[in-house]
This record gives structure tokens, sequence and C-alpha cells, in this order.
């Protein structure tokens, strides 16, 4: 077996007393003080996380136009169109239109700065690598952690050490000195709250990461938590909600493609899966991925199986994730259903443990987006 | 009397009767629980017979029937309150009361001392 790698926090981690598990390779905390308390606090103040095992890549080329050019023939997403210093969300596609990957895209002057999944980032890096023209080169970044700061009072927090964290807005990427060094940062994140995502290099992530848990409102968060909160938010979590079966179509991430990339756009298609994907657009695909509520108590998790009502024989579709949502205070789901039974609001069935519970379709995010547009 | 069994459940006989739940180790280990289901009245169950779900934040688990024997009372305060598990797993947070047969069933469990050496 292979040991699992560890983030340059992992020191920290143990000595906060986090409860250390692998996850894609890595030895990082599910949990310090526990899911819930956790949860709650990145909802109210702050909650400081380690994501240093996800892939950060830097794409460069000759100009920008070519490296979004390259980027944009696997991605299809508008790239060129991305304003200096401004960040979007992406993924790369197969020639079935399914999702390889989810990422994020932020274009830093003529180079383009990747988050991948930790799970894909070899995939990905080979992928993007072999399909780059001659002058665009794809470098992983192997020698900076990224750390999460999320929640309402993650302005407040980061303002402490640099207040130029108070004029980003959401999506914006800027260069900010922090426990001083230059870090690579973005007003973003993964749990539905504002927040920024920040690329830090291995030696100074620790002085960082003290630095922010030195202020009172700044607690340490696990990978549970970052699970319940992106749940909440309404996020796909690839290899779960999204996987290279799903098209973005399917997933309900039509938004991320702009009108530029779609059927009739200045820059249509050309990437993979894009006849697929584009004839999608305009004619829905069978399934869909919705919100699901139980009315019940009872968490309903990944693979359990819905029906259109109790005695139906077949299944119309299966949840993706779910669990229970501790700022909703109830159990909630996602799930990839049958479109003509996706309508929020669409009384359901699910099979837990034998037995037919109702569930409801429901518009997500199952909590109000708190981000600083 | 108080028993424990090897995967954390505690026994205490009570009035004939034999009342379950998990130990505060076990509480402790599964963290915050959010949901149990318990099993209906009167069920019928064999010795390692599913006998409840309890949902964490984490993940859920199954809490194996102890004993053979009838459940004859369930706490049915942990529906609307399962945190009650965390809060007093000993007290409180009981799942279910069997009536059994054979009392002798609960030789083979453990008393406190040895459940403690088992958890270190």
């Amino acid at each position: 077996m292979d040991e699992n790698r560890k983030t340059p926090l992992f020191d920290l981690h143990v000595a906060l007393g986090g409860k250390i598990v692998g996850f894609a390779g890595y030895d990082l905390p599910v949990q310090y003080m526990g899911v819930l308390p956790e949860h709650l606090h990145t909802r109210t103040k702050a909650g400081l996380f380690d994501v240093s095992h996800m892939g950060q890549c830097v794409v460069t080329g000759p100009s920008f136009e070519a490296v979004a050019q390259a980027l944009e023939s696997l991605i299809p997403v508008d790239i060129a169109g991305l304003a200096d210093g401004r960040q979007r969300y992406g993924f790369l596609t197969n020639d079935a239109g399914g999702i390889r990957d989810d990422l994020m895209l932020a274009r830093r002057g003529d180079s383009v700065f990747m988050v991948v999944n930790a799970a894909c980032k070899a995939a990905d890096i080979a992928h993007i690598r072999a399909h780059l023209p001659d002058g665009v080169t794809l470098t992983e970044v192997t020698d900076r952690a990224l750390l999460a700061l999320q929640g309402p009072l993650a302005e407040d927090a980061l303002a402490t050490l640099n207040s130029a964290a108070r004029t980003m807005r959401f999506m914006d990427v800027v260069d900010m000195e922090l426990a001083g060094v230059t870090c690579w940062v973005s007003r973003s994140g993964y749990t539905g709250e504002d927040g920024y995502e920040i690329s830090v290099p291995d030696a100074l992530a620790e002085p960082l990461a003290r630095a922010l848990l030195d202020l009172p409102d700044v607690a340490p968060i696990g990978l549970g938590a970052r699970d319940s909160l992106r749940l909440e938010a309404g996020l796909c979590l690839y290899g779960h909600d999204i996987d290279d079966t799903t098209t973005p179509v399917a997933a309900g991430l039509t938004w991320a493609i702009q009108k530029v990339r779609r059927p009739g756009g200045a820059r249509a298609g050309g990437y993979p899966g894009a006849d697929i994907i584009g004839a999608e657009l305009a004619d829905a695909p069978a399934m869909a991925r919705v919100g699901l509520l139980p009315d019940g108590r009872a968490p309903m998790r990944e693979g359990v199986q819905i029906f259109a009502c109790a005695d139906a024989q077949t299944p119309i579709g299966r949840i993706t994730s779910g669990g229970f949502g501790p700022t909703v205070q109830r159990p909630v789901a996602m799930a990839l259903i049958d479109r003509g039974f996706a309508a929020p609001g669409t009384a359901l069935c699910a099979e837990l443990r034998g037995k037919r519970l109702p569930v409801t379709v429901a518009a997500m995010p199952f909590i109000p987006a708190n981000f600083k547009r | 009397m108080l028993k424990f069994t090897e995967e954390h459940e505690w026994l205490r006989v009570e009035d004939d009767l034999v009342v379950v739940g998990i130990t505060e180790h076990a509480a402790t280990q599964l963290g915050d629980i959010v949901f149990v289901e318990l099993p209906d009245e009167g069920t019928v169950v064999v010795k390692d017979d599913e006998a409840v779900v309890i949902e964490s934040v984490k993940a859920a688990s199954d809490i194996l029937a102890p004993l053979s024997g009838e459940i004859v009372e369930v706490n049915t305060t942990l529906n609307d309150n399962p945190g009650l598990v965390n809060d007093d797993p000993i007290g409180d947070g009981w799942f279910f009361k069997m009536a059994v047969e054979d009392m002798s069933q609960l030789d083979e469990y453990l008393d406190e001392a040895d459940y403690k050496k088992l958890i270190g």
C-alpha cells in the first residue's frame, strides 16, 4: 500500500486534535470538534479548511489568447472572455459529453490558474497536456498549499491581515500579501458562503493558517463539514453527483456554458462531446440533477433509489449524495432522476432499508447563497 | 446489572426486561446523532438481527440485537430528540427494552471493568 501524502498543514491538523482520515490519497482531518459544530461555525462565523490536496496548475503560452484558445478546445466555457483577475467555474468534457472533472479557472495576467479535484488531477494534467498546442504549457504547482476561509466573518478575518480583502468581489482573483508572502487569493469557495481561497507557498502555509486561527472567530474545519456545507449549498461533488457519464445539461450546469460557446455562438463547440452537449442544450436529456427533501427525519445517502410512487416497480433515478443538513435541520439530498419528475414540489418516494418513504423535489441551494457580488 | 458487548452496546436488567443502548464511547465515535430508526414494538428478534439504525452527520450505523427475544418498548423520545444518545447514552438515550426468555444469554457479555479494558 502506498502511504497517503501529507499536506504542509498535517502537523497543525494533528496539533489541533483533527481526526485524520485518508481522502483522495492524502491524510486529512475529517473533523476537529465535530461535523455539526464545525458546519454551524462556518455558516455563522468563519471556518478555515485545508484543501491542499486539490490540484493547482498554471497554463501559460505566448499570449492569453493562445492559452484561452487551447483550453477552450477542452472546456466548454468562455475562457477568452475572462477579464484579468477574474475566475470562472468550468469542466473538462469527454467525447460522450460526460464530465471528466469540474474545475475553477482564473485569469492571472496572460496565464490561467486552474484548481482541479484531487482524485482527478493526474488524469486531468495528462489529458490537458496531450491536447495543448506547441508553445502552450501546463505546469503543476507542487510547492503551494491551498486554504479556504469561508463564512460571513471571512472578510473581517482576512482583512485583519490585509485590508485589500474587503475590496474583492465574488470571483475576483488577486495577488495579496498575507503572512509576509504573496498569495494568490480568490473570493470564492465551496460552502455557499462568502469567503476566500488562498494559494500560499508551502513554507508559509502553517504561519498563515495559525495567523487566521488566532483570530477569535476563525475555527479549523474538517472534510466532514466541507461535505455537508457544499451539499446544503447545492454544489456538485465530482465522482458522486457528476462523473464521466453525466453531461453538463443533465447535471444542471448549463449556466456555466456561456452563450458564446453554445450553438450559434461566436466560439460554439470545438470541445470533446460538443455535438452531444449542443444537441442537449436544445433538447434536454432524459435525466436531470435535482434537489430532494425527504419528508421525514431519516437521512438518505448516495445510492438510495427513487420511485414515482409507493408501488412503482421501476426506479426513476437515485440519490447521488445526501445526508443531514445541520443549518436547515433536516435531511437533504441531490438525485439524478427522470426529467419528467424534476419539477420542484413533485412528490416522489425513496426506498430506504426496504421501506418507501416520501420525498419532495426541491429547488437548490437548500440555504440562500451568501456571496459578495 | 450492567453488561457490555464488544460492539459497544450496554444491557441493563430492569424489572425482568433488558434495556439496550450504546456506550458513551460509541456515541462519541459516531459523532452528532441526527436520526435513530427504532424497531416496531412487538418485533421478535434473533440475536444479531439488525435492530436499530443510527444516523450521525457522518454515516449510518446498524445496531444488532444483542439477545434473542421480543422488543416490548422503544424509546420514542429519540424520534424528536436523537441527540439524547450523545447527551446521555446510558440514561435517557436508551433504544429499546426486550423481553428475554433465556437470561443466561447475558452471561457471555463483558462487565464494566472488562469493557473499560476493551476500550482502553
